[in-house]
């Protein structure tokens, strides 16, 4: 997807993840996949820059699209579709 | 061409046959889960492990860690203690960390302001503290194997460790056998 289509997309739940390292966001987000149906957008808001390359390994295993990232200032938005 | 006698055929069936037994066991044997040995009781590599294991948690991963020897320091409880200890494990007692809190860092310690130091940054940078990290842990079904071998070695007690919910005790054997279904096996 490309940086415009991203900025498009309204995320159906937004995980703020910003306060913690490695692995706090991915952790947080995997508390919140659960919450979200099938289809549904997902969107990881982190500091980590380790993170960023972490989401796209967990969605590939998890059988989720992710969609991309868009990079804000000191933080990264990660967005994935269930 | 050269006719395929029955008698070939039936062999040839036969191979298969085992050979779809063989491959159908060798499927089940490895799952999707990871063996640590955690065997070091300094702050940076319980910290590791942690790390590690709460990783692959997070990717669904099931995680088994066999704490033995230095590392069950890490498992004590501060707020615990118990009576009845002969001298040798009481020295061990007071010689080893109690808890994790109070585990040294395998370099630069520096008198214990290494670590003091390096919690302070891991709390900057919003790294979880060990505490906390041990209670996702939990959360997550990661599950603690305590080498009780270790345990009779250096005089820990069962009734001296932390409230862990997913806690059982055993020895290598019972590694051994999770090492052997698992399809990453690491030693820290």
């Amino acid at each position: 997807m490309t940086q415009e289509e991203l900025l498009e997309i309204k995320a159906d739940t937004s995980v703020d993840a910003r306060g913690t390292s490695c692995p706090g966001p991915l952790l947080a987000a995997k508390k919140a996949i659960g919450t979200i149906d099938k289809g549904q957008i997902m969107e990881i808001l982190s500091a980590d820059e380790g993170t960023r390359n972490d989401i796209p390994k967990w969605c590939n295993k998890k059988g989720f699209e992710c969609l991309g990232t868009l990079e804000e200032s000191g933080f990264y938005k990660i967005y994935l579709k269930k | 061409m050269q006719q395929v006698t029955e008698t070939q055929a039936v062999d040839f069936q036969k191979q298969i046959d085992a050979l779809t037994a063989k491959v159908s066991t060798l499927e089940g044997m490895n799952q999707d889960q990871l063996s640590i040995a955690v065997v070091s009781g300094d702050f940076d590599k319980i910290l590791a492990a942690m790390v590690i294991s709460l990783g692959a948690a997070a990717m669904d991963t099931e995680v088994k860690l066999f704490f033995s020897f230095w590392a069950l320091a890490a498992l004590r409880d501060p707020k615990k203690s118990v009576a009845g200890k002969n001298f040798i494990s009481k020295m061990f007692g007071i010689m080893l960390p109690k808890g994790k809190e109070k585990l040294k860092l395998s370099n630069m310690n520096m008198c214990g302001m290494g670590p003091r130091m390096i919690k302070s940054i891991m709390k900057k940078h919003g790294v979880l503290s060990l505490e906390e990290m041990f209670k996702q842990a939990g959360e997550f079904g990661i599950e603690i194997t305590i080498c009780e071998m270790s345990m009779d070695l250096m005089g820990i007690k069962k009734e001296e460790l932390i409230d862990y919910p997913n806690m059982r005790f055993a020895g290598a054997v019972t590694f051994a056998g999770d090492m052997g279904e698992s399809t990453s096996q690491l030693f820290i």
